[in-house]
């Protein structure tokens, strides 16, 4: 793998306007306003954060995965990722990054896909589409609005021959990933339950959340 | 053996769309019959069309980040829609974007159709709304497409290039129905080709009848989470 370009904040998190913990296995959603900065500390270490974005104002205008892929002409998120709407608007710019590299292809886990990954008894598991279904309808928004999200520290390459794998990761405990928002935008995020997967050390943690007012330097 | 009995063909032209329901026990064959063709699909479960391709499903279950025969294409059900049961391509891309008016515009300039009748620019963007307005859904329905026929290759910094000349006149792809699966089909150029001259390629769709998957199915069986994403489907017919 190549060098990752570490780019740290500078803000104080004693200046923030938003500070709250995000227990593992657990859903939130929280509008952050244009020009409001949004910090995710991976507190364990190698933590998939499962994260949504919409126009606060539209949700038929939402993150798209593929459409930020092609916007960059690369598939790792990192600093200067712009993460694009399906209209073509920039939702959010990622402005640090001390991790390095961040995943959308990987998608978040659910009962179904599960079954096919594991096994089909572990339908009873917990997953991050049964929080993503559940943030989103606690703002009256349907499945229907649920769309492929980006998994903040997780590490998931793409090799020259085309295959997709889930290496082990590459954030530990403290790393953070900071973004500003271009418009009003709702974040969603389930903190991941899997417990299937090496990629978190069969170990889900919490995840600290910050949002900066605009008139923070 | 499969009877493979034709149902029926259709000449798909560059720069178009076209929805089908593909039923159980069909299979869609697509040629291309010039080479360097685009084919940007995208599956529904029609009984529920709330129930859709999910690309990353397809991919982690598979461990891939190119489909070519013996890969199946999951809903977000953790149920296969179609099975790729024969391929003379060997990539096809899920990674790469489909291209928008906006983007048609910037690469290759505008064509209306007031000067250029059906040969205007479209966009595959455009064409998949269009399309799925048909079937009362919008954007909120419209998340990623598979591009048949086209190959984008990522190196170890990640960044995805367009490989030309994947595709060769006559390579053909064949997709199996699993379960009665609405495709969205366009031939519009994939947004990564380099290409600055706007040349949709025209496909042949032929439609014919196929056995069931027998166990022995190579889909069935390429990989575990394949057998289990087949129980899935079929459970969901009792």
């Amino acid at each position: 793998m190549s060098d990752r370009v570490l780019i740290e904040s500078n803000l104080d998190p004693a200046t923030a306007i938003y500070d709250s913990v995000l227990p593992a296995g657990e859903g939130w959603i929280h509008e952050v306003k244009k020009g409001q900065t949004f910090r995710i500390v991976d507190l364990g270490g190698n933590q998939a954060a499962d994260t949504l974005f919409y126009n606060a104002r539209d949700f038929s205008e939402r993150y798209s995965a593929l459409d930020t892929l092609n916007e960059q002409g690369n598939i790792y998120l990192t600093t200067g990722s712009r993460l694009m709407s399906n209209l073509g608007n920039e939702l959010m710019v990622i402005t640090a990054d001390t991790c390095g590299r961040h995943d959308t292809l990987g998608g978040a886990c659910a009962a179904e896909s599960n079954q096919v990954r594991y096994s089909i008894d572990k339908r009873y598991m917990h997953s991050c589409r049964n929080s993503f279904t559940m943030a989103l309808a606690s703002w009256g928004v349907s499945k229907r609005d649920m769309t492929s999200n980006v998994n903040f520290f997780m590490n998931v390459p793409v090799t020259p021959a085309g295959k997709l794998t889930f290496e082990d990761g590459i954030s530990e405990a403290g790393k953070y990933v900071e973004m500003k928002a271009t418009m009003d935008v709702a974040v969603v995020i389930s903190n991941c339950p899997q417990l299937n997967n090496p990629c978190n050390a069969y170990n889900p943690t919490p995840v600290r959340l910050l949002v900066w007012g605009i008139d923070v330097p | 053996m499969a009877p493979d009995t034709l149902l029926f063909e259709e000449e798909l032209r560059g720069g178009a769309s076209f929805a089908h329901v593909l039923k159980r026990g069909t299979a869609l064959q697509i040629t291309d019959n010039e080479g360097g063709a685009n084919v940007p699909i995208t599956f529904f479960n029609f009984e529920l069309l709330v129930e859709r391709y999910n690309m990353p499903d397809t991919l982690k279950g598979q461990h891939t980040a190119h489909l070519t025969k013996g890969h199946c294409i999951y809903s977000d059900m953790g149920r296969v829609l179609c099975s790729i049961i024969d391929d003379t391509v060997g990539w096809h891309d899920p990674i790469g974007a489909h291209s928008t008016d906006e983007s048609v515009k910037a690469k290759y300039g505008e064509h209306s159709y007031q000067e250029f009748r059906n040969d205007w620019y479209t966009s595959t963007r455009q064409n998949f709304l269009r399309e799925l307005a048909k079937f009362n859904m919008d954007r909120r329905d419209l998340q990623a497409q598979i591009n048949f026929f086209s190959k984008v290759q990522v190196d170890d910094d990640g960044r995805m290039k367009f490989i030309p000349g994947n595709s060769k006149a006559g390579d053909s792809v064949t997709l199996r129905a699993e379960m009665n699966t609405l495709l969205i089909i366009d031939t519009n150029p994939h947004p990564l080709d380099p290409s600055p001259v706007y040349k949709p390629k025209p496909v042949h769709l032929r439609f014919h009848r196929v056995d069931p998957p027998a166990a022995g199915d190579l889909c069935r069986n390429s990989c575990p989470e394949n057998t289990r994403g087949f129980i899935n489907s079929e459970r969901y017919f009792l």
